[in-house]
């Protein structure tokens, strides 16, 4: 049981938290012939997209209403309805995504009353699904999970025929392309058709095109979507992906199964049942070998593992996910730290969660006399690198290494992989000792701890 | 009052784009409204970050929600030759609460917390859309915070929603003007002083003109702002000579800094051979009409001579390699013309050149240098066009920034970031050499030629 702390500081330093709107344009590039649009000043957009190209190394589809002094007083209905229009006639979408920001929502804009007029004038334009997504309410999963939410609401519908063998998937926002293809392979060796809201391995997975496209290039098309009622089940990853699992639940009547995780040994086991059970067939040859390797991986890794300290930041899935593997394999798990409140953290497998920011990771691990791994996305080097720790990059945005589209840990072969991975990292550091140089002689602690929830 | 500011921004008097427009142009100003669903670009909050940042020794603290500083810190490639403070983020995290009952108070502990764990030489605060919007007096906060804490706390009003990054850059110089030029005096000030103005020491290219500067005697006492010390820029009003490197950027400090401190300036460039000999040029000149040693110029001159020899011959083992290609300039910043004349010496041919952020004189300039030939000069190419251009084989490479590569490399086609997030620095004789070699190295890869080449069953 962890103590979950939430210090609600006055400054964060070196965020680790990224913003919601920035979630749900994540979201939407895992929609086929899409546009997402941010409705704010053109600075959100540019922030957003500049990450995402950082991060996927791919041209990156994403506009601005571009608010101005002007509209930021008067309102901003008038830069909706151009920009739908433009983008319409510039880059003809399937779809667009419009996505609300921290300056129209202080504003209290009713942007969905305004899009309501505008789509009712404008009968050429594609379907827009409309997200608000504030900056000053949560975080990346917030977002990811809103706009999922916002698609099923928009075009999930429940089907009178008899169900397909068909399995919905909604992964949530930790999970890369190269998880998703993983996770779609999976489900079509037991003879289902997988069909995953939103798709970034159709996307995002770094292929080149025969022509140039300005939106969007692969991923979930509306129709699929609509589709999604005549699936067996809904397996739904991630906490943060409840919601949408509940409501996808609500409107066509498809049972899910939520997992929290779909990396380590149990975890997969899980997994498989419920694909086998969902397929009635048994788990195919293919995964029992790939599971005995994990279990092989397991005992060769063991002894790199057990007794050593890893520090792991992140969203609360990717954080739990990377937390629970280190506690299976034997690490201690002397910070954890992640972006916001969510019910699984008191479960994690550290004394304490924090939510917070790198200077937090920073301050666990001085408190707990150093560590040997981090795990975190690439803003950690900072911290990594002024204390000698190594870094495993994990998450959103990994902008400092190739192939962070690609970097898979789902099911037993993603697991087995990961282990091998890490524990490389972990042998060719043996201990970190005694040996740590602070940077700060002096480690001041500011607000006293404040349990949360 | 940010809008007079604004207006007398976007109506610089000191600026060579301005002065070649008639009166009635000048009036309406420089903005350009964006266009809703085909804007690119940052913000003017970005614009102000950019130019301030480098400043190695403060904390850079954003008063807003997460998106400003979250998803956007230690991005950009600035070097330090010293500390790293300036690399953390820092923001105020602004949530539901803070907007109800206003982030004043929030704002004013971030900033003492941040002086008490990271003892900066100064804070400088940042206005975003969402702080401006609830009301939040940064101005007086800031005030408040330096008079009760002892560390300057220096405000940049800078929201967003006003305009664009350009505009950004211009009003973090308006704010290194009104709050920190001019507060230090750095007790040894000589004849040999200057300082650069809009350089941000991408990739380290500092490092690439500070030796030149050094050889002639000439002491940089601050780049605004790349690899900077809060104190260098608040004493860099002592110096004799202000170089101008982003024309449109900074302009405006420059001039006010002539008006208030007598610092005459120059517009001048590092990017290209002639450039820089002529950047040394106006720099020696300035400095011995100001009183240095007048011998100054013969010595920069026997520089230059021996530097541009130099750099001339290092080239030349290039030309077998690049001769007869044809390369796309799709640039911001770095001058378009100077960079052709580097290009045409090693025998490739600039098949356009993108002239959006440059002066009337500098499209002059490219114009004669591409032989007359309007076509080539282009405002802004669509990426349909661009990606069709290298289909139809009418460019074998670009050079441009970060937000076009994509379009050329799924052309499988070379492509050299010369922006702000390029790895090597361009800067100056060895800086053109190495822009060069880095062109080389790109298009003549190995990997073109099976990249390009269908798969076996495509075969026809």
């Amino acid at each position: 049981m962890a103590l979950v702390i939430n210090h609600n500081k006055a400054l964060s330093t070196s965020p680790l938290k990224t913003s919601a709107p920035l979630g749900a344009a994540l979201a939407f590039m895992g929609m086929d012939g899409c546009m997402p649009l941010f409705h704010g000043s053109q600075g959100c957009t540019a922030f957003a997209l500049v990450m995402m190209v950082r991060h996927f190394r791919e041209a990156i589809p994403l506009q601005t209403t571009a608010m101005n002094e002007i509209s930021t007083i008067l309102g901003g209905s008038e830069q909706v309805a151009e920009a739908l229009k433009n983008i319409n006639k510039r880059a003809q979408p399937k779809l667009i995504g419009l996505v609300s920001t921290a300056l129209t929502e202080t504003r209290g804009e009713d942007t969905r009353g305004d899009l309501n007029r505008i789509v009712a004038a404008n009968k050429d334009l594609p379907p827009v699904v409309y997200v608000p997504a504030p900056d000053f309410e949560g975080s990346l999963e917030t977002g990811w999970g809103k706009a999922v939410g916002a698609m099923i609401d928009a075009f999930a519908q429940p089907s009178s025929q008899p169900p397909l063998k068909r399995v919905n998937i909604l992964p949530g926002v930790h999970l890369t392309p190269g998880d998703i293809e993983a996770l779609k392979e999976m489900v079509e060796d037991f003879g289902l058709e997988p069909v995953v809201l939103p798709d970034l391995s159709g996307s995002m997975d770094g292929h080149v095109p025969n022509a140039y496209v300005p939106t969007t290039l692969g991923g979930t098309s509306i129709e699929q979507v609509r589709g999604m009622g005549r699936a067996v089940l809904t397996i739904a990853i991630g906490e943060h992906m409840r919601i949408s699992a509940e409501k996808l639940n609500d409107k066509t009547g498809v049972p899910y199964e939520l997992f929290d995780r779909v990396t380590g040994l149990e975890a997969v086991d899980r997994l498989m049942v419920v694909l086998s059970t969902a397929a009635g067939i048994p788990v195919p040859a293919k995964y029992r070998r790939q599971r005995s390797q994990l279990v092989d991986a397991m005992l060769d890794g063991h002894f790199f593992f057990g007794g050593r300290s890893v520090a792991v930041a992140g969203e609360p899935a990717l954080m739990w996910t990377y937390a629970k593997l280190m506690a299976e394999m034997g690490a201690n798990v002397v910070a954890a730290v992640t972006t916001l409140h969510t019910p699984l953290l008191s479960e994690v497998p550290a004394e304490r969660v924090i939510i917070g920011d790198f200077e937090d990771v920073e301050d666990q691990i001085l408190e707990s006399g150093g560590a040997d791994l981090l795990i975190a996305n690439a803003n950690g080097r900072l911290l990594a690198g002024r204390h000698g720790i190594p870094l495993f990059r994990a998450g959103f945005p990994v902008f400092d290494r190739l192939g962070a589209a690609h970097l898979a840990s789902v099911g037993y072969r993603g697991t087995r992989d990961l282990i091998f991975a890490i524990g490389n990292i972990l042998m060719e550091h043996p201990s970190h000792g005694h040996g740590m140089h602070l940077a700060h002689s002096e480690h001041i602690h500011g607000d006293a701890p404040v349990a949360a929830g | 009052m940010l809008k007079n500011k604004i207006a007398e921004l976007m109506n610089e008097p000191g600026c060579a784009t301005n002065q070649a427009k008639s009166d009635a142009q000048r009036k309406k100003g420089c903005s350009k409204p964006l266009t809703p669903g085909a804007a690119a670009g940052g913000c003017c909050f970005d614009g102000a970050k950019i130019a301030l940042q480098p400043i190695t020794d403060v904390v850079h603290l954003v008063h807003g929600p997460i998106a400003c500083e979250g998803n956007s810190w230690d991005t950009r490639n600035s070097w330090s030759s010293g500390g790293d403070l300036y690399r953390l983020g820092f923001t105020t995290d602004l949530s539901n609460l803070d907007i109800v009952h206003g982030g004043e108070k929030k704002l004013y502990k971030a900033i003492k917390r941040s002086i008490a764990r990271y003892k900066p030489a100064a804070v400088f605060v940042y206005q975003t859309c969402v702080g401006a919007l609830i009301g939040d007096d940064v101005d007086a906060v800031c005030k408040a915070a330096t008079e009760r804490l002892g560390t300057p706390v220096i405000p940049v009003n800078a929201p967003g929603f006003v305009g664009s990054k350009n505009l950004g850059n211009r009003l973090g110089g308006e704010a290194l003007f009104e709050h920190v030029i001019g507060t230090v005096d750095p007790g040894d000030a000589g004849p040999t002083d200057i300082n650069i103005l809009g350089e941000y020491n991408v990739a380290g290219e500092l490092d690439q003109f500070r030796p030149l500067l050094a050889r002639l005697g000439i002491r940089l006492r601050a780049s605004i702002t790349g690899d900077a010390r809060f104190r260098d820029v608040a004493a860099c009003h002592t110096a004799r000579a202000n170089m101008v490197l982003c024309s449109q950027a900074l302009v405006t400090l420059a001039r006010k800094m002539k008006e208030t401190y007598g610092i005459p300036y120059f517009e001048g460039s590092f990017y290209g051979i002639s450039d820089t000999s002529d950047a040394l040029r106006n720099i020696a000149r300035m400095l011995v009409e100001k009183g240095a040693d007048p011998t100054l110029t013969d010595r920069a001159e026997a520089l230059i001579a021996e530097e541009e020899a130099k750099a001339w011959a290092a080239l030349a083992q290039f030309r077998p390699r690049l001769a007869g290609r044809k390369v796309l300039l799709y640039t911001g910043g770095v001058k378009s013309w100077s960079v052709i004349q580097a290009l045409q010496e090693v025998g490739m041919e600039v098949v356009g050149s993108s002239v959006r952020k440059a002066t009337e004189a500098d499209k002059a300039k490219a114009l004669e240098r591409l032989g007359g030939d309007e076509d080539k000069l282009a405002d802004a190419i669509t990426p349909r066009d661009m990606y069709a251009m290298f289909t139809d084989g009418k460019a074998d490479m670009m050079l441009s920034g970060g937000r076009s590569q994509f379009v050329a490399l799924k052309a499988r086609t070379p492509w050299l970031d010369i922006n702000q997030e390029r790895h090597h620095g361009y800067a100056c004789y060895d800086g053109m050499v190495e822009l060069v070699r880095q062109i080389d190295l790109a298009i003549n890869n190995p990997i073109w030629a099976q990249v390009r080449r269908p798969a076996p069953w495509e075969e026809a």
